[in-house]
């Protein structure tokens, strides 16, 4: 089954086309980058807004569980068969418009929570120092909160990452665009390889996606270098709040 | 066999999304979906749990099978639903087993992190006080550590529980997804009133869920209570 599943994958034939893998490969990261610019560009201005200003913080923190609760499923149908429609968009492909919402809204819930939590849980007495030392609110936070809760903020964005990612393939339940559409052509098909090959490849894929963050986390901390205490200032963030839900 | 036009509910006609008529006539669908999506939640969180407690023992002892252990979870907690339980397929076919084993190894995830967490809360003065007054393993484990670390699990079950409901809906690729079923069905068949009345139920559920844990948990830590 599993040779079935690679000889489809190693199959050059099946690549090509526009329903082949790699149109889907292209359609899914796509959705999956242009997803990711647009929740960071709506949530992490807001979220760490509110982390500086400290407000906001019951809706800040609770939005990570309604985004747990609902269905990633549910809402694609809702805006897909609602007036979002599914109609093409461009090389987003079908249902592309409800697709690309969907995806935002969950990759907005692990962002603000994170941006949020990070920012709130700066030592207080350093933060109470620098503004003693005569630092201005934006310096305290350019210069102070957000290069310590770097660290927090990115756990959220790769959450998002792979949480995107994620959305994207269950979009292909919708019969929108993406690499799920392999799967789902599989079980129309009855083609067990076929299932198999979409799905080792939507999970290498999450699995790159993560390993590349999980470095650009390491490079976008500033205090990476720091030897003696890299850790001073920075409190262990809340569990709970920096868990992503599996998509 | 004919039906008048003003025999059918007009919700139905116009294809609305809230259709009260909808809710009495599909009643027994509705309440088999909601059945199914139940015990397939609790089976798998209640795997998950029993497979996270000894792993969490395991881990906290030896920092090989921790990151192990950590390591391994991460990775499967990476792995998108839909491909999760395409790669299960093959083993375990189209039945509630494929839908399980996936939402299992997600809440393993968490809940054995949450169960570490715990046990490595408990103030090492209260583990050293129960065995100087002589407490076996066992019984310091059952009696002093798994209750002083009951908080902290019982947030991880709220998490594992509440994603676990929402993601049911995706074991519909495998017909066993719960209200996930009749949003599938009431997506090929159009069928507005339908996707509303599952989507809205599923997410009630979790909250009904979400509600019970934390009753479960003042019920079981009664000394937290104070501290709110």
């Amino acid at each position: 089954m599993l040779g079935d599943a690679f000889g489809y994958l190693f199959d050059g034939s099946n690549w090509s086309g526009p329903n082949g893998i790699g149109a889907f490969a292209v359609q899914q990261l796509l959705l999956t980058v242009t997803a990711m610019v647009l929740a960071v560009a709506l949530g992490l201005p807001l979220a760490l807004y509110l982390g500086h200003r400290r407000r906001g913080g019951f809706l800040a923190v609770n939005v990570s569980n309604i985004g747990r609760a609902v269905p990633v499923f549910a809402v694609l149908l809702m805006l897909s068969l609602g007036p979002v429609g599914s109609a093409e968009l461009g090389p987003y492909g079908r249902a592309g418009l409800a697709t690309l919402i969907a995806l935002v809204l969950f990759a907005l819930p692990p962002l603000i929570t994170n941006a949020y939590v990070g920012i709130t849980e700066v030592d207080r007495d350093i933060v109470e120092a620098a503004r003693g030392v005569g630092m201005s609110g934006r310096q305290v936070f350019t210069r102070v909160e957000l290069p310590l809760a770097m660290p927090v903020v990115m756990t959220g964005v790769r959450i998002a990452l792979v949480q995107v990612w994620a959305t994207a393939t269950i979009a292909a339940l919708v019969a929108g665009p993406g690499l799920g559409r392999i799967i789902t052509r599989g079980f129309a098909n009855q083609a067990t390889y076929e299932v198999v090959a979409g799905a080792i490849l939507v999970a290498l894929g999450a699995l790159v996606l993560e390993g590349l963050a999980v470095v650009a986390e390491r490079y976008a901390d500033p205090m990476r270098r720091a030897t003696n205490r890299p850790t001073a200032g920075r409190r262990t963030p809340s569990r709970n709040t920096t868990v992503g839900a599996p998509g | 066999m004919t039906v008048r036009a003003d025999d059918v509910a007009q919700c139905y006609v116009d294809n609305d999304w809230l259709c009260g008529q909808y809710l009495s006539d599909y009643r027994p669908e509705l309440t088999d979906a909601t059945v199914q999506h139940l015990w397939i939640t609790v089976v798998s969180v209640l795997v998950g749990l029993a497979v996270a407690i000894p792993l969490a023992l395991l881990a906290r002892r030896n920092p090989t099978v921790e990151s192990l252990v950590v390591g391994g979870t991460t990775i499967i907690y990476t792995i998108p639903s839909l491909a999760l339980f395409s790669l299960l397929l093959p083993f375990t076919g189209l039945s509630a087993t494929t839908v399980i084993i996936g939402l299992a190894l997600y809440s393993l995830t968490i809940l054995v992190r949450n169960v570490l967490a715990g046990l490595r809360s408990v103030p090492p003065d209260v583990v050293e006080s129960a065995r100087g007054v002589g407490y076996s393993d066992a019984r310091l484990l059952t009696r002093v550590e798994l209750p002083l670390a009951l908080p902290v699990i019982m947030a991880g079950l709220r998490v594992a529980t509440v994603s676990t409901v929402a993601l049911v809906t995706v074991g519909s690729i495998v017909s066993y997804g719960g209200l996930g079923n009749l949003l599938l069905s009431g997506f090929n068949r159009n069928f507005k009133a339908q996707i509303l009345a599952a989507s809205v139920l599923c997410v009630l559920l979790a909250i009904a869920f979400d509600l019970l844990l934390v009753a479960l948990q003042r019920a079981l830590t009664p000394w937290t209570r104070h501290a709110g």
